[in-house]
């Protein structure tokens, strides 16, 4: 097989036009005829907050969705796509956000998964895993194929889903957020690949919301914002702050917190240990010191103890040895209202799980953990009155967009959910704030607010421990920067002190001397 | 128009819709159409609908008897039917409203009889009060199981049925049979008749309605200031809808199951209390009538609201009496008019979720409808 052919003779893609494709969910009209087109050889990024309609589109082109109106053109010719099937036949191939792998099989098995085998009933998996090696030699990483996917790492895993969107003669690939779960280094050998695969004559479709990755990957760049097409330009010939402007609607100023003279350490964490979920040990020995306004940004590839901690923290998960101080008081063995009542706050990362009763209102989410006391009570009867006074300035104050306080708080969007559980977190008047994925799925305003928040708080001489798998907004807020890597600290750096390249291999398990040469 | 200005107009019109009267009319369409069906069946039989429907109507509705009659059959259901939500609405699934009735009307047996000597006014409200205690006590067992030990709370009370059943039935055939029978040596399995003062006042004269019915109406409105405007009724709705976030405000929410477990009990102990102390005026075996399944229904009919579940249960209590009269006046088995209640229910049920799929495609046309005018 040459260079660039598609395995089966299946037509190359040259041209693939979606227009005025119009998408409606219940309540949400998520693609509002929007117009898009990729050509041959070009790497087209999709670019859009989260809940601009990225994904809906692009599963509309992979026959996951079918568009309400509008049509696909591949190759002048319009296409009907039923299912993801009739896309892979045509050689659209698209990389999800969560991969579809089974891990208790082997690479060769995932790949090889729902094909027709050459020579049935028995299974062929000689075959396939040699034309496995052969493509991930190609595009510059080897992956064994008779390894179990639960082996590997998310990169790898990774690669499997781009070598069994290729194995299936994929020559349109789109590929949805595929930097979220890599680590920068690992992004870099990604792009490292991508652009192989470009050379070669597939096409690719990057969905993202990170600038810099589109200004580094993309040949043309398209911006969608509430479900709209804004407009479509080449990279070379756009700067960054044109993008942001498109993907927001207006400019959006960039922070730079001054260093501040830090108080007396207000959060202590010595020697802390728990176990995960599964029974693995999560946390293997945690030590930190944060002061009083300082903001310490904990670094890591998600799932390396980081939701762990934040729960043993917050008193939601038990832990099996080491403490916790708060202002020198050890609250390790304090039940969680106690620990919120003697000043610790949380945001906790799964907003609507943790931090949010979906069907109750505004008013009703902000007292669920104040609703009792005498401020707003007689007796045992709640007073709506006082309740609703305090409600509305809050929601004055953190700026929360909402039809009303009677208003279901699933109504409102993440960034607005998310201000109001930080309203009601920081009203308490906390000592130590532990904001838990603060801006995920949040959009870039509510973003910007939630960050100038956090800052103010910190001059305020709150301590605060922010933990983000956004290395951009751990490197912005931070005052000093902790990597986590499978439950241990790696190192503690000054902002300023490392590279986002030194962090990024701390991130990946080498030791911070070891990271901080290189 | 900036996007979240238009965001939340689109959210907005969802409130207030006309839809509200809609939705109100949906059940009784679903009501009808299950009537419907059952007039097929009623044609199988060779029996008139027209004519079985209007036995069951006037029968229900159609007499002062059978109005009161409703009333009375309306009462129980009411009371159980408030337990299920606070239980419900705390998701928590009580099915032990038999055994929380029997054991409610057991204690309410054995306390005027034992004191016997207190005066009505005494005697009538502590009698409710130990029925209330004794159905809490019941209810109160899986409740302690599931927050401490996490034992589904489904297996238990059921089980608590059958342990409340047999119970009962050693008790009116050991030390609470009537005396009167063993001296005439019929030995039926009943109590002594309870002491007069203890009996709750009629209302309509030659008529079963009782002033439960009132006070089951009172305590509706009781549970649903208790639900929506206290502290306890917040934690409750909190720990139902989201014991996750309830968790991480601080609530214990073991805690706050076991207690809606405990109340859900307390309130069928009334129901078998009120059927004691008004109706019956002794323990007899049958005394739950089933109230502690119909109750579950007639809670899920108003929607597990206590004010929605007095139009439920007194639907379900007319739909008992007259169920019962048509089957006498037209002769068709018992049988049919359960196969009747069920497709009720099922009807109602299944409009419930039409509607509520309805609703969805509504305001997704409003959603571009409003895109397309901004």
């Amino acid at each position: 097989m040459a260079h660039g052919v598609p395995t089966n003779e299946k037509q190359q893609i040259q041209r693939v036009e979606m227009c005025n494709i119009t998408k409606c969910f219940p309540g949400v009209l998520a693609n509002d005829r929007v117009c898009f087109d990729v050509n041959q050889g070009e790497v087209h990024a999709l670019l859009g907050e989260n809940g601009a309609g990225k994904s809906t589109l692009m599963r509309q082109l992979y026959g996951l969705y079918r568009p309400d109106e509008g049509e696909i053109l591949i190759n002048g010719r319009p296409y009907t796509f039923n299912s993801p099937a009739d896309a892979i036949e045509v050689g659209i191939g698209m990389i999800h956000q969560h991969f579809m792998l089974v891990p208790t099989m082997t690479v060769a098995e995932n790949v090889a998964l729902g094909l027709k085998s050459s020579r049935e009933p028995m299974l062929d998996l000689d075959k396939v895993s040699a034309r496995i090696r052969e493509l991930s030699q190609l595009y510059g990483s080897i992956i064994d194929p008779s390894a179990y996917v639960w082996q590997l790492s998310v990169g790898e895993q990774q690669r499997v889903e781009i070598i069994k969107a290729l194995y299936r003669g994929a020559s349109l690939i789109i590929l949805d957020e595929p930097t979220a779960v890599l680590t920068p280094q690992e992004v870099n050998d990604l792009f490292v690949t991508l652009k192989r695969m470009v050379k070669d004559g597939h096409t690719l479709i990057f969905i993202s919301h990170k600038l810099h990755e589109v200004m580094a990957i993309s040949n043309r760049v398209t911006v969608l914002r509430d479900g709209c097409l804004i407009g479509t330009r080449l990279t070379s010939e756009v700067t960054r702050n044109e993008l942001v402007k498109m993907m927001v609607g207006r400019d959006v100023r960039q922070l730079n917190p001054q260093p501040l003279k830090s108080g007396p350490v207000r959060l202590e964490i010595q020697g802390l240990q728990a176990m995960g979920d599964r029974g693995t040990e999560a946390l293997r020995g945690i030590n930190l010191q944060i002061h009083g306004g300082e903001i310490v940004g904990l670094a890591g590839v998600s799932g390396n103890g980081q939701r762990e901690l934040a729960e043993c923290l917050a008193g939601v998960r038990k832990t099996n040895h080491g403490t916790i101080l708060m202002d020198s008081v050890d609250i390790s063995f304090m039940p969680l209202k106690q620990r919120i009542d003697s000043g610790l706050a949380y945001i906790p990362e799964e907003r609507m799980r943790d931090g949010a009763v979906r069907e109750f209102s505004v008013q009703e989410n902000v007292f669920l953990h104040d609703h009792a006391s005498p401020k707003y009570t007689h007796g045992i009867f709640l007073d709506f009155a006082r309740m609703r006074v305090f409600a509305s300035e809050l929601v004055k104050n953190f700026n929360v967009k909402t039809p009303g306080l009677d208003t279901p708080i699933k109504n409102l969007s993440g960034g607005n959910i998310q201000k109001l559980i930080m309203a009601r977190e920081l009203s308490r008047q906390p000592k130590v704030l532990i904001a838990a994925q603060p801006t995920r799925g949040v959009d870039i305003g509510a973003t910007e607010y939630i960050h100038q928040r956090l800052l103010q708080q910190r001059e305020e001489g709150i301590a605060i421990f922010l933990i983000s798998e956004d290395l951009d907004e751990i490197c912005v807020l931070s005052d000093r920067i902790a990597v986590l890597y499978e439950g241990r600290i790696m190192g503690i750096v000054e902002r300023n002190e490392a590279t986002v390249e030194q962090i990024g291999l701390m991130m990946a398990g080498i030791s911070m001397t070891e990271a901080m040469q290189r | 128009m900036p996007p979240e200005k238009e965001e939340i107009a689109v959210r907005t019109r969802r409130f207030g819709s006309p839809g509200m009267f809609f939705n109100a009319l949906l059940p009784l369409a679903g009501m009808l159409l299950a009537l419907l069906i059952g007039a097929v069946m009623l044609l199988i039989l060779k029996v008139n609908p027209l004519t079985a429907y209007a036995e069951m109507v006037g029968g229900a509705l159609g007499s002062v008897s059978g109005i009161t009659q409703t009333l009375v059959k309306a009462t129980p259901l009411l009371l159980v039917g408030l337990g299920i939500c606070i239980a419900f609405r705390a998701s928590v699934i009580n099915i032990g409203g038999e055994g929380q009735i029997i054991v409610g009307a057991l204690a309410a047996t054995w306390f005027p009889l034992t004191f016997r000597m207190w005066p009505g006014w005494l005697l009538v409200p502590s009698t409710l009060l130990v029925g209330f205690a004794a159905g809490a006590a019941w209810g109160f067992i899986p409740g302690i199981l599931k927050a401490r030990l996490k034992v589904n709370e489904i297996l238990t009370t059921v089980m608590m049925n059958a342990i409340a059943l047999q119970l009962m039935n050693l008790l009116i055939r050991s030390v609470l049979m009537d005396p009167a029978g063993i001296t005439a040596g019929t030995y039926l399995a009943q109590s002594e008749r309870l002491p007069e003062q203890s009996w709750l006042t009629r209302l309509v004269p030659q008529t079963l309605l009782h002033t439960g019915t009132l006070i089951a109406v009172a305590l509706a409105v009781i549970v649903y200031i208790f639900l929506w405007r206290t502290t306890i009724g917040y934690r409750i709705r909190a720990v139902g809808l989201n014991p996750d976030a309830a968790r991480f405000s601080g609530i214990n929410v073991p805690f706050n199951q076991a207690l809606s477990l405990t109340l859900a009990g307390g309130f069928a102990g009334i129901a078998g209390a009120v059927e004691v102390l008004g109706v019956q005026h002794r323990l007899l075996e049958g005394i739950t009538s089933g109230y502690g399944f119909s109750g579950i229904v007639a809670a899920l009919f108003g929607g597990l609201h206590p004010l929605g579940t007095i139009p439920a249960a007194l639907l379900f209590g007319g739909l008992l009496v007259g169920g019962d009269k048509m089957q006498r006046a037209v002769q068709v088995p018992n049988s049919l008019i359960d196969a009747i209640l069920g497709l009720v229910v099922l009807f109602v049920v299944g409009s419930a979720l039409w509607s509520r799929r309805w609703a969805a495609r509504r305001q997704m046309a409003a959603a571009k409808n409003q895109k397309e005018l901004g």
